[in-house]
């Protein structure tokens, strides 16, 4: 499921990245999907900030597109490949688990240099984590890209903190009696990502057919990794 | 300026009860709420003042705090006991004078 | 006590909807206008003023509108706020929008 949201969200984006946008007027290749549901007030909003921020020399049409395309480039595939990496070396899960960005940042080659500071927690047999944001919507977008919708719903953000099994129950989540649970409610400026519990059966796979079992949802907390 | 963060890793703390009119990082659902400290997370500026184009400085010990779903909810607590952590300032902290210290999970 | 809009940790609250939608240019566009004048280089203003702007929308707006559509009633205000744009420039620019696309329907 994840994976599809992904492929689809990534290819949407580069229909539309391969030409300048121009600053004026409007956008006659701009997708139509949903924005029936938006106030018009909020195109209309957008626009014209766009339009006059770029005139302003603000920032120009160019870094809307190269912003868009490396937002667009974090997605939970790169969070997947990192927690299989974590699971088959050990040295590479430890530098990981002490300081995050570094450790991915020499590992995946990626520049996290003016981004949040990030921890990556464990789940283990005895714990699960699961993260939220009641206040807003901090994810780590770095490494799994944006939030999904229901991340920053009133819902789920409201519920998880008092009732997280029955949250967990709705997203086809049960734990084994005895597994102890941690909400880590991203409140400030440290973001969260969970390594899920390596699926039994799986020993001596390598990393890219681990990281088909390692889902979105379960970086986040809310379901496990897939069985394999 | 202080060279350590005055709160470590398993002290008891209880969470201040301000009502702020302006912007602050610290839910409602955990003010005056017992917990102990899992660990500091580093100085930043203060959220508080950045959110009104204010610099913040000098910056605060931000630390990671953890609380038991009973402490927090009492009797709205629906399900077996589990753990809440939250990042909270050091503005909104004082040790718990009541409290025991425990190992973080 | 009072509570912000945004601050629902433990509210009562349905079932959470799970579906999922591909993002629009205009989700895309607000997104990166947020990323660029938020950047720690640019400084134009912080990511808690961002918050700030968001929290100050009144109830009906804060769970009403998109997202995306929350952010950018928050862009705007900061953008104002910092003299970035004026908010009768931007009134002028939306008008002169809505009737361009009017004058081709």
């Amino acid at each position: 499921m994840s994976d599809h949201q992904h492929d689809h969200a990534h290819a949407h984006a580069h229909d539309h990245g391969d030409h300048a946008h121009p600053p004026h007027g409007e956008d006659a290749h701009a997708p139509v999907d949903d924005l029936d549901s938006y106030d018009p007030e909020s195109l209309l909003m957008e626009q014209a900030l766009r339009e006059l921020l770029i005139e302003q020399g603000v920032f120009t049409a160019e870094d809307i597109q190269r912003q868009i395309d490396l937002t667009e480039s974090r997605t939970p595939a790169l969070g997947a490949q990192v927690v299989a990496r974590a699971w088959v070396d050990p040295a590479f899960r430890a530098a990981l688990l002490a300081d995050a960005r570094p450790a991915l940042e020499s590992a995946f080659g990626l520049d996290l240099a003016n981004t949040p500071e990030l921890t990556v927690l464990e789940n283990t047999a005895d714990l699960h984590h699961v993260v939220c944001c009641t206040l807003c919507s901090c994810y780590p977008r770095n490494i799994l890209g944006i939030p999904p919708a229901w991340y920053k719903s009133r819902e789920y953000r409201s519920r998880v903190v008092i009732e997280p099994r029955a949250v967990l129950r709705e997203f086809g989540t049960e734990l084994p009696a005895g597994r102890e649970i941690t909400v880590v409610d991203s409140t400030a400026d440290m973001r969260y990502l969970v390594i899920p519990l390596r699926p039994a059966g799986t020993e001596g796979w390598d990393e890219e057919r681990l990281a088909a079992l390692v889902t979105r949802d379960s970086m986040v907390g809310v379901a496990q990794a897939l069985a394999p | 300026m202080s060279a350590l963060p005055a709160l470590v890793s398993g002290m008891p703390v209880v969470v201040r009860t301000g009502e702020p009119l302006t912007h602050c990082r610290t839910p409602h659902y955990l003010r005056g709420k017992r917990g102990v400290v899992v660990r500091p997370l580093g100085r930043y500026p203060d959220p508080e003042a950045l959110a009104y184009h204010k610099p913040g400085l000098p910056p605060r010990v931000l630390y990671q705090v953890e609380f038991e779903a009973a402490e927090v909810w009492g009797e709205r607590l629906c399900e077996p006991s589990y753990r809440i952590t939250a990042d909270l300032f050091e503005h909104w902290l004082e040790p718990d004078a009541a409290g025991h210290r425990r190992s973080p999970a | 006590m009072t509570k912000g809009v945004h601050d629902i940790g433990g509210d009562p609250a349905g079932p959470i909807e799970r579906a999922e939608h591909a993002r629009t240019l205009f989700d895309q566009r607000v997104d990166a206008m947020l990323r660029l004048l938020a950047h720690p280089q640019k400084g134009y203003f912080t990511v808690d003023a961002m918050r700030r702007s968001i929290e100050s929308l009144d109830p009906r707006d804060y769970h009403g509108l998109a997202y995306y559509e929350r952010w950018v009633r928050a862009v705007r205000q900061l953008a104002i706020e910092r003299g970035l744009v004026g908010a009768a420039a931007l009134e002028q620019r939306m008008a002169a929008i809505a009737a361009a696309r009017e004058g081709r329907s």
